[in-house]
């Protein structure tokens, strides 16, 4: 729109792919289709968070509870999960929705400014969390199928035996990848879909925008900007509350302490993605290149690692976010302050 | 309507504060005792001496996120000089640099919050989120997440030291306090701050020099956070950068809103930051004593905070 230049997201996935090609040349087991399963598996959480932040931040607010709501999510589910499968679902995502909720109304209501109100919800979903689970991890049932939400690959039952035969040939490779491709990435995939269609298409996902871009300008166009930030909180909490369900179905269990630090790693996704954190422009897709960087960038160094030729320990990976972080908000602060000149 | 808006600002917190204590001498066994007082204070120490950094950032309409993570730096690293660990020292040089070179450290961590937020407009939240997150990877990176035990009570004694019957860390909070109200609220400084919170192009304009000021409550700040990170070592006679500073930064801002602050910048109070952070210690004692979880108590805590901002809201509509 302004001139020739290269998108946010274009250069994201641009990196994207030239950090895939890295890795496949250098280590081996890089590019399986294990590997690139267990990176999605385990991503999708952190893929789904990053989507709600994504809708928080356009509207130029901030959630910094999504980590606590997702643990306390994780919690309901798993004692739900012995009910059923739809159950723990439907149980983890409400207390992820009632969660959001809370948010919004705080914000919206109290005026309460969106860091303030989310560190709060932070504090309060967690203590929940652990009084839920009195104090410790909480067993999901293996009985009845909720597992499968994390465990599980959501096409595998369509899998016919002859693509794991010897001579399934290349057909055969990539269709039995695609079957089995991991429920939660199906889950994370669906829900951004759903969120790009209503960006780009709705008025719901207009006023977001608009109402990121100048509060007071929408409100004086008559947009219901209050109503807008309010179901921005909503969708955030119920994005974590999803996460919850697939963390406590993935590992097993509910777990009240987990989820500390993916708010950051939520908002360095989205800000990556080329989202400005001030509102008004973001991206969907963005976001979803950012979140696969940020798995990318997390699986290379653990696969470096297991070389030997450096010792990373885990407690790199904060320094490596952190500085990740840096990098992006500094370019895209030098972006804009350029703009502006 | 003003009145008691104007009432409530000025003394919500003390007021708050001897509701709870009346409260405490009706319910609470044991509360009137000199063990029960010397408890509460050394456990609020900390935020306090965090939350007077915390309010000068604010004061400038800005947020710190990074407090915590400073401390575990400062924490973290302070052992490696007086244990001798990284060059072999006589002891009280030793102890001398564990305690100044840490506290720099975490001061210079201060000043690259101020220059992300100055030299690159980012906003506060964000920027101080960088160290926030790598700040206290770069404490577990160097010390390898190991807790550090160590028995020095020569060092130990900045914080479990006995003057007149108070712990030590008490004596410390108190001349910081004090020495911040007096730079709020009586130096050419202290205006600035307010003036940039206040308004800052108003203040630029005014020729206020308002990048100097940020770098410098963000400095402010980062040596606030460092001296706290020494004082929690030195009570645990243990370093253990997972955990120094865990969740200060919650802790900070809720005794600054909740002693009335002004978190848009503008106003501030250092006596205020003190009480609002006995008030939020006192509820969890209170809690805790009178057999209520601590997970509650942490909802409670929440709903204390957002209880603050609605009201700080109220008396400005």
């Amino acid at each position: 729109m302004k001139g020739w230049h290269i998108s946010p997201s274009m250069a994201v996935v641009a990196v994207l792919i030239v950090l895939t090609l890295l890795g496949a040349w250098r280590y081996d087991g890089f590019v399986s289709a294990y590997n690139v399963q267990s990176v999605l598996r385990y991503n999708s959480m952190f893929a789904l968070v990053a989507l709600g932040m994504c809708f928080v931040i356009m509207t130029g607010g901030i959630d910094l509870s999504v980590g606590s709501v997702a643990a306390f999510s994780s919690v309901v589910a798993a004692h739900l999960s012995g009910y059923g499968l739809l159950p723990g679902l439907l149980g983890g995502l409400g207390a992820g929705v009632l969660a959001g909720t809370l948010n919004a109304i705080i914000i919206t209501r109290l005026k309460i400014l969106p860091f303030i109100a989310t560190l709060a919800t932070m504090l309060a979903a967690s203590g929940t969390a652990l009084l839920l689970a009195n104090n410790q991890s909480v067993s999901v049932s293996y009985e009845t199928g909720f597992v499968d939400l994390g465990q599980g690959d959501l096409l595998s039952f369509m899998r016919p035996e002859w693509v794991d035969g010897d001579n399934a040939g290349v057909f055969g490779g990539i269709l039995g990848f695609i079957l089995s491709f991991p429920t939660p990435a199906f889950i994370a995939l669906a829900a951004y879909i759903v969120a790009a269609i209503v960006i780009g298409h709705t008025a719901f996902g207009r006023h977001i925008l608009a109402s990121g871009g100048g509060t007071e300008a929408s409100r004086l166009m008559g947009l219901p900007v209050d109503r807008t930030i309010f179901f921005a909180y909503v969708i955030s909490g119920a994005t974590a509350g999803m996460a919850g369900v697939i963390l406590a179905a993935q590992f097993g269990a509910g777990q009240p302490i987990e989820g500390i630090g993916w708010e950051l790693f939520a908002i360095a996704s989205v800000v990556v993605g080329g989202t400005l954190l001030t509102g008004g422009k973001g991206s969907i897709g963005g976001t979803l290149a950012g979140a696969l960087l940020l798995g990318i960038i997390f699986t290379i160094l653990n696969f470096e690692n297991g070389m030997g030729w450096i010792s990373l320990s885990a407690y790199w990976q904060s320094v490596v976010r952190g500085a990740f972080l840096f990098v992006v908000v500094v370019l895209q602060a030098k972006l804009s302050l350029r703009a502006q000149e | 309507m003003p009145d008691r808006a104007l009432f409530f600002q000025r003394y919500g917190v003390g007021l708050a504060l001897v509701l709870l204590i009346l409260f405490n001498l009706a319910v609470t066994p044991n509360f009137a005792t000199s063990q029960t007082l010397a408890v509460n204070l050394t456990q609020v120490c900390t935020i306090v001496i965090v939350g007077v950094g915390m309010t000068l950032v604010i004061a400038t309409g800005g947020i710190d996120l990074s407090v915590g993570s400073l401390m575990a730096i400062a924490g973290a690293m302070s052992p490696m000089f007086f244990t001798g660990q990284l060059f072999p020292v006589p002891l009280y040089v030793g102890i001398a640099l564990g305690i100044v070179f840490p506290i720099i450290i975490a001061g210079v961590f201060g000043l690259f919050n101020g220059w992300l937020i100055t030299k690159f407009s980012i906003q506060p939240i964000i920027a101080t989120l960088v160290l926030f997150i790598a700040g206290r990877g770069i404490a577990q990176v160097s010390t390898n997440g190991d807790l550090q035990v160590f028995k020095v009570p020569e060092f130990q004694a900045i914080a479990i030291g006995r003057v007149l019957g108070v712990p030590f860390q008490v004596w410390i909070m108190l001349v910081i306090v004090a020495v911040a109200a007096f730079i709020l609220h009586r130096t050419v400084f202290g205006k600035q701050v307010l003036a940039v919170g206040g308004n800052e192009a108003a203040a630029r304009l005014a020729g206020v020099p308002a990048t100097r000021v940020k770098y410098l409550v963000y400095l402010i700040c980062g040596l606030c956070s460092g001296v706290a990170g020494l004082i929690v070592i030195a009570m645990n006679s243990a370093a253990d950068a997972n955990l120094i500073g865990l969740g200060m930064e919650l802790d900070a801002i809720a005794a600054v809103v909740v002693g009335g602050t002004l978190l848009s910048g503008g106003r501030a109070t250092i006596v205020g930051t003190l009480l609002g952070a006995l008030v939020i210690q006192l509820v969890r004692y209170t809690l805790l004593a009178n057999g209520v979880p601590d997970p509650a108590a942490l909802v409670v805590k929440a709903g204390l905070i957002v209880l603050a901002v609605w009201l700080q809201r109220q008396e400005h509509n």
